[in-house]
């Protein structure tokens, strides 16, 4: 089994690093997959494994996109008259002074996300149930209205993001290789994490958090630790995909709460919420499903999703991997055993196998 | 920002104008947020999909004035279609979502919503649309102060609509076993009351409230397919605000919304409006948790 496994992991990594030199027409597709892979990951850590449904981590998407814009024109132009000019306000950048930029605004959007997640978290933390995911879910469109309305940093008009020193051939493929490695090493952080006392804490607040509580975990430690790695590794996706689309606007690219922020709820249980590997079969087969309905039902692309969506929710909420988890338990480690302190056992082993 | 809070000084009939405006307008917000605190205390479903049922009676009554119909024959005619429409909804999901986790209704409602929103975005177009109910406007104070009449019909029939409902609720037959549902489910079932028709039956008079809310908001404001969401958190703001079974809050916290909105908008810019909705909803769910925090200490 073992084995089965590390050759899987070996398939996935050769497959990803291939993918742009087999299919070099849907490299951007790809990296968006890679994406959403990150995202429905990001999501699980809260809403799968600690049970806090975030209706708004698309926020800290949005605000690693625009903290690294900030932070790679600011380096060379002064931000106001460079948004004002609506990309007329054209900087040369040399390779050195692009690569640097990237890097210093990818590390600024990663920082900045995870302050903002700790201190909203000392907002919202206090809230349970509906009204969390509805207080996250009001942050993300305050955002996106507020942003909309500051004009030092392009208001509703956007930004045109620095040019890429390459070309399109280039760029496609350095956005998409950081993309894949966002991904892979957000799923190995997480695969790693889920392993530890943290692991244990965070599902222990999802089964009972007042009971956690007062067996002497410090919840809200534990609260603020979790939506921050979520809101390190979504604020750094931010900051690469508002350099790979090139220009960033706050209601359809930064918090897109009605697409990505909901895409990323729905993924995650349509793979089956609370389990490593649902979030990323979720993601894959939503991306899939996404781009065919795109192709083919032009116009109802939005009902369709929708309609994915309510189905998904209403029946079939324990998802793919929740499902065969029912089905067939014994794949999964549970050992059924009639015996006195089975259940305890079968308990055990189904923690292992998560 | 700071000539607008001037110009509000300088000129206080400002003042009464935006206050009049918010109330009228806060006085249909209190329908739909009525709606959403009966579904939510009677079944405990959260109805992310409110405002799009608003929307959706909304345009039953540009369809109506479209077509030369004056809009106020929208309103049965709404009533009748949204009824309709939320009884299917609900035998369709939210009868599968009843007493599950509660996000899981949260997300059904939010997917309906996106479904109903992108439908009347492809059958309606995205152009802003309003129901011309052609009434005159009158003018107060040498026309400082205007008010259409439309404004003040709505505002009438928004209190005619609230008084039937909750005398309904006290006095009918299926008024009572709603009561008695939301009290207690399984003590209502073992006496005999259908509760599944019960829930039927709540679900879909609130979208028939929301459906008749839709057409007043149509006939004294502007719909369009994506406003559906602002009045969903618009109702949630005030049932948050309010708590559930406060009938008396919902109305003083829609008519405070309603006022609060007009103000902002005017001192911050109209690009603020939905804006400060939002930061109100932000502020009255820590104004909950500081609250439920108190109670925490208490309790210790």
């Amino acid at each position: 089994m073992k084995s089965v496994v590390i050759a899987l992991y070996v398939l996935i990594v050769i497959a990803g690093i291939a993918a742009p030199q087999i299919f070099p027409n849907y490299t951007f597709q790809v990296a968006v997959l890679w994406m959403m892979i990150l995202f429905a990951l990001t999501w699980d850590i809260m809403g799968g494994q600690m049970g806090y449904n975030s209706l708004g981590n698309i926020f800290f998407f949005g605000a690693g996109m625009y903290i690294s814009a900030v932070v790679q024109i600011a380096q060379f132009a002064p931000v106001g008259e460079y948004t004002a000019s609506f990309g007329a306000y054209q900087v040369e950048f040399t390779n050195a002074q692009y690569y640097t930029g990237l890097a210093l605004g990818i590390i600024a959007a990663a920082i900045g996300a995870v302050i903002f997640a700790v201190l909203l978290g000392s907002c919202v933390f206090g809230l349970r149930g509906p009204y969390f995911a509805i207080g996250t879910l009001g942050i993300a469109l305050a955002a996106a209205e507020l942003v909309g309305g500051w004009g030092w940093i392009g208001g509703g008009g956007g930004i045109s993001m620095p040019v890429f020193p390459g070309g399109p051939d280039v760029r496609s493929k350095f956005f998409y290789y950081i993309c894949f490695a966002l991904a892979i090493t957000t799923f190995g952080f997480l695969r790693w994490l889920y392993t530890t006392r943290f692991g244990l804490a965070i599902n222990a607040i999802r089964d009972n958090e007042s009971k956690a509580e007062a067996m002497g975990l410090h919840t809200r430690r534990y609260k603020t630790v979790a939506w921050s790695i979520a809101a390190f590794f979504l604020g750094m996706v931010g900051a690469v995909f508002g350099n790979m689309v090139g220009f960033i606007e706050p209601l359809e690219v930064a918090f897109p709460t009605i697409t990505f922020g909901i895409f990323m709820v729905a993924m995650s249980l349509l793979g089956g919420k609370g389990t490593l590997w649902g979030p990323v079969i979720g993601a894959t087969l939503f991306h899939v499903i996404k781009e065919l309905t795109w192709t083919y039902l032009l116009g109802w692309q939005w009902v369709a999703l929708g309609a994915i969506i309510v189905v998904n929710v209403v029946y079939f909420q324990q998802g793919i991997l929740g499902w065969a988890m029912e089905r067939w338990p014994e794949k999964f480690g549970v050992v059924v055993e009639p015996v006195p302190g089975g259940a305890r056992a079968a308990g055990q082993a189904q923690e292992a196998a998560r | 920002m700071l000539d607008n809070l001037n110009l509000l000084i300088q000129a206080p009939l400002l003042n009464v104008q935006l206050l009049l405006d918010g109330l009228l307008i806060g006085a249909i917000f209190a329908l739909a947020a009525y709606g959403l605190a009966l579904v939510w205390g009677v079944m405990n479903v959260k109805n992310l999909a409110q405002g799009d049922f608003v929307i959706m009676g909304g345009y039953v009554a540009t369809t109506f004035a479209h077509n030369d119909i004056h809009p106020f024959y929208a309103l049965p005619a709404a009533i009748v279609l949204m009824f309709g429409f939320g009884w299917l909804v609900y035998v369709f999901i939210i009868r599968r979502v009843i007493g599950k986790d509660m996000f899981v209704s949260l997300l059904a409602t939010f997917g309906l919503a996106l479904v109903l929103q992108q439908a009347l975005n492809l059958i309606f177009g995205s152009d802003v649309q309003t129901a011309e109910a052609g009434y005159k406007t009158r003018f107060f104070f040498g026309g400082q102060v205007t008010v259409a009449d439309t404004k003040f019909i709505a505002l009438v029939l928004a209190g005619v609509l609230a008084a039937c409902v909750v005398l309904f609720m006290k006095k009918s037959r299926m008024g009572k076993a709603i009561r008695a549902t939301a009290q207690d489910a399984r003590a209502a079932r073992v006496l005999g009351v259908n509760t599944d028709r019960v829930y039927a039956f709540t679900f879909a008079l609130n979208s028939a409230i929301c459906g008749a809310a839709g057409v007043l908001v149509a006939m004294i404001w502007v719909i369009q397919p994506y406003y559906g969401i602002v009045h969903s958190i618009r109702s949630f703001i005030i049932v948050v605000f309010a708590g559930l079974g406060n009938l008396p809050g919902v109305i003083f916290g829609a008519l405070f919304l309603g006022s609060a909105e007009q103000f902002s908008a005017f001192v911050f810019g109209a690009e603020f409006q939905v804006a400060a909705v939002v930061c109100i909803l932000v502020l009255v769910l820590v104004y909950r948790q500081i609250q439920y925090a108190r109670h925490r200490r208490v309790v210790e």
